[in-house]
């Protein structure tokens, strides 16, 4: 398209680039400098970009206005947990569903896709109660075992699985290797790229994930940063800003340094995710 | 066939599908039946009352105005954020690195949490100390009460909805427009067709089955919004941004109305699994394709 020929139009398509790029960058970097002000300097108007003097010590305030040790730790065992579990069941489940031809097979599938769109909001009160019969509330099992599989990533998984060549399984059976070792040697690294887009995808959504622990727990024992961060509306009456976005700087600099160093990829895994 | 072979499969298959069947399939059938009767959570028994919960949700006002606040925001955020992403997509649909860069910046609030988003556009907002007021006075337009008040307080938060959303669908729209063959557009371009007819005439047609699937995965998400409400309003001000899972969450874990609350999940669940159903109408048309 022509927009190198016509000035008029050339300046205003980089107006609009600059101006995009402020809707997106300026809500970070307002996050950012209020992270860092005194609360005097948060209650001025008009605003103050460069807070006068630096105040690192908001964090440490975020950090021991609760147990947050604890809830970084259930972010991580929850989101860790997940991701292994998921993996073990999930490529069990599409090799058995790529390769095998058995009674039933359809409709165990059919049951795999109605699940890929049944959303958590759907279901957190029946959930909610079996979890209590059960005794599982307030523990991380109520926010690990039902995502132990993943519907999507078995959709996903068990494409690129039909995909490896007839051949070289052919060739694997021949020498009379057992399943375990196709489905390990051959089956896993050809499912490599699409492996890793499912990581990221499943570690970042439950990494992220405020609404299952928020209707799972009630004590601080199974709660995770997400909730945590929540909670620093709490603090001293609800208009701490200063403390409030340094809490919230906690949560999202691990996510954005992971999405600066593997943007494309992650970008792929969602845009994938979303078209397939 | 040894047995075992004959086995496998269902071994195989059967801790995904155990888990499926007992964290999303059974709540299902479980909710519908709790629907139909009058139930505390502490007491033993419950109360069958058959339709009784479903006849009083629909005479409930409250209930009706969180049926429209819920279908107002599901139109606005879904329209709006669908008309800007394909406006950007076409506009960002280019090689370099800037837009590279841009794309990225659009793309970024996906993957934040929702937490974060609520917190940081709840701060942007404020009314008396929010970068956002400051920005209209600098421009000379009026301070805006945002959150604070029942005529804005929905917009506001189709604003962040939008803002989280469009870098997503844009980046699908991008996705798709790259996948529409370079030869029709230079078919076009020797007709000396010009851009808007070129764009209804071949960019819109060509697009419109990831439009599709963009507009109902937007529909169902849009109408289960619940972590922005949950946090940037609670429902308020004066339930003008209660919606249909905040008010589920608020009769179940609130009011210990079980019953009543899971016959708000049953119309929730119809409403879904409408959308689903031409879902799979489509995702089965496009398979067809390939």
């Amino acid at each position: 398209m022509p927009i190198e020929q016509r000035p008029l139009l050339k300046v205003l398509h980089y107006l609009g680039m600059v101006l995009l790029m402020a809707a997106f960058v300026i809500p970070f970097l307002w996050m950012i400098s209020t992270s860092l002000k005194s609360y005097a300097e948060t209650v001025i108007f008009p605003p103050k970009w460069i807070p006068s003097k630096i105040m690192w010590s908001n964090f440490t305030a975020a950090w021991e206005s609760g147990p947050f040790l604890k809830y970084f730790m259930n972010s991580v065992v929850v989101s860790i947990s997940i991701l292994l579990l998921q993996f073990t069941t999930i490529i069990l489940a599409a090799y058995a569903f790529a390769r095998y031809r058995f009674k039933g097979g359809n409709l165990l599938f059919g049951i795999t896709m109605v699940t890929l769109m049944i959303p958590g909001q759907l279901i957190f009160l029946p959930v909610y109660l079996l979890m209590s019969k059960w005794g599982l509330l307030n523990t991380l099992f109520a926010l690990i075992l039902p995502f132990s599989s993943s519907a999507f990533g078995i959709f996903m998984l068990r494409q690129s699985f039909k995909q490896v060549q007839e051949e070289l399984i052919e060739a694997a059976r021949l020498d009379e290797a057992p399943e375990w070792k196709i489905i390990l040697k051959i089956m896993v690294p050809m499912a490599r790229p699409t492996l890793v887009t499912f990581a990221l995808f499943s570690f970042i959504a439950h990494w992220n994930d405020y609404f299952w622990p928020l209707v799972m727990t009630t004590t601080d024992a199974a709660r995770t940063l997400p909730i945590g961060i929540s909670k620093l509306r709490e603090v001293d009456g609800g208009a701490a800003w200063h403390i409030l976005m340094a809490g919230n700087m906690i949560l999202v600099i691990p996510i954005l340094i992971v999405f600066s160093l593997a943007q494309r990829h992650i970008i792929k895994a969602f845009v994938y995710s979303g078209v397939k | 066939m040894t047995l075992w072979s004959r086995l496998r499969p269902y071994v195989m298959v059967a801790p995904s599908i155990a888990i499926f069947s007992i964290f999303f399939i059974y709540p299902i059938f479980y909710m519908i039946y709790l629907s139909f009767f009058n139930w505390d959570f502490i007491n033993p028994v419950k109360e069958f009352v058959g339709l009784d919960n479903f006849t009083e949700l629909f005479r409930n006002n409250e209930f009706l105005q969180v049926l429209s606040n819920t279908l107002n925001y599901t139109l606005l955020t879904v329209s709006l954020s669908i008309v800007i992403s394909l406006f950007l997509a076409i506009w960002l649909n280019r090689e370099g690195t800037w837009y590279g860069i841009v794309q990225g910046a659009l793309f970024s609030p996906h993957i934040i949490s929702l937490v974060s988003v609520s917190l940081v556009w709840m701060w942007l907002m404020d009314p008396q100390f929010g970068l956002l007021n400051w920005l209209l006075q600098l421009v000379g337009l009026p301070k805006l009460e945002w959150l604070s008040s029942p005529d804005s307080s929905l917009l506001s938060l189709v604003l962040v909805a939008v803002w989280k959303g469009v870098g997503y669908n844009a980046l699908i729209f991008i996705a798709g427009l790259q996948s529409i063959p370079k030869d029709m557009y230079e078919a076009s371009a020797l007709d000396e067709a010009n851009r808007l007819r070129t764009f209804y005439k071949i960019t819109l047609p060509m697009l419109s089955p990831t439009l599709f699937f963009l507009i109902i995965i937007n529909l169902i998400s849009s109408f289960q919004v619940f972590e922005t409400i949950a946090i940037m309003t609670k429902g308020g001000p004066v339930n003008s941004t209660n919606t249909l899972v905040f008010y589920i969450y608020e009769y179940g874990f609130r009011y210990f109305k079980i019953g009543y609350a899971s016959a708000a999940g049953v119309v929730l669940l119809v409403v879904v699994g409408l959308l689903t159903l031409v879902y799979f109408k489509l995702l089965s048309r496009k398979v067809h394709y390939q």
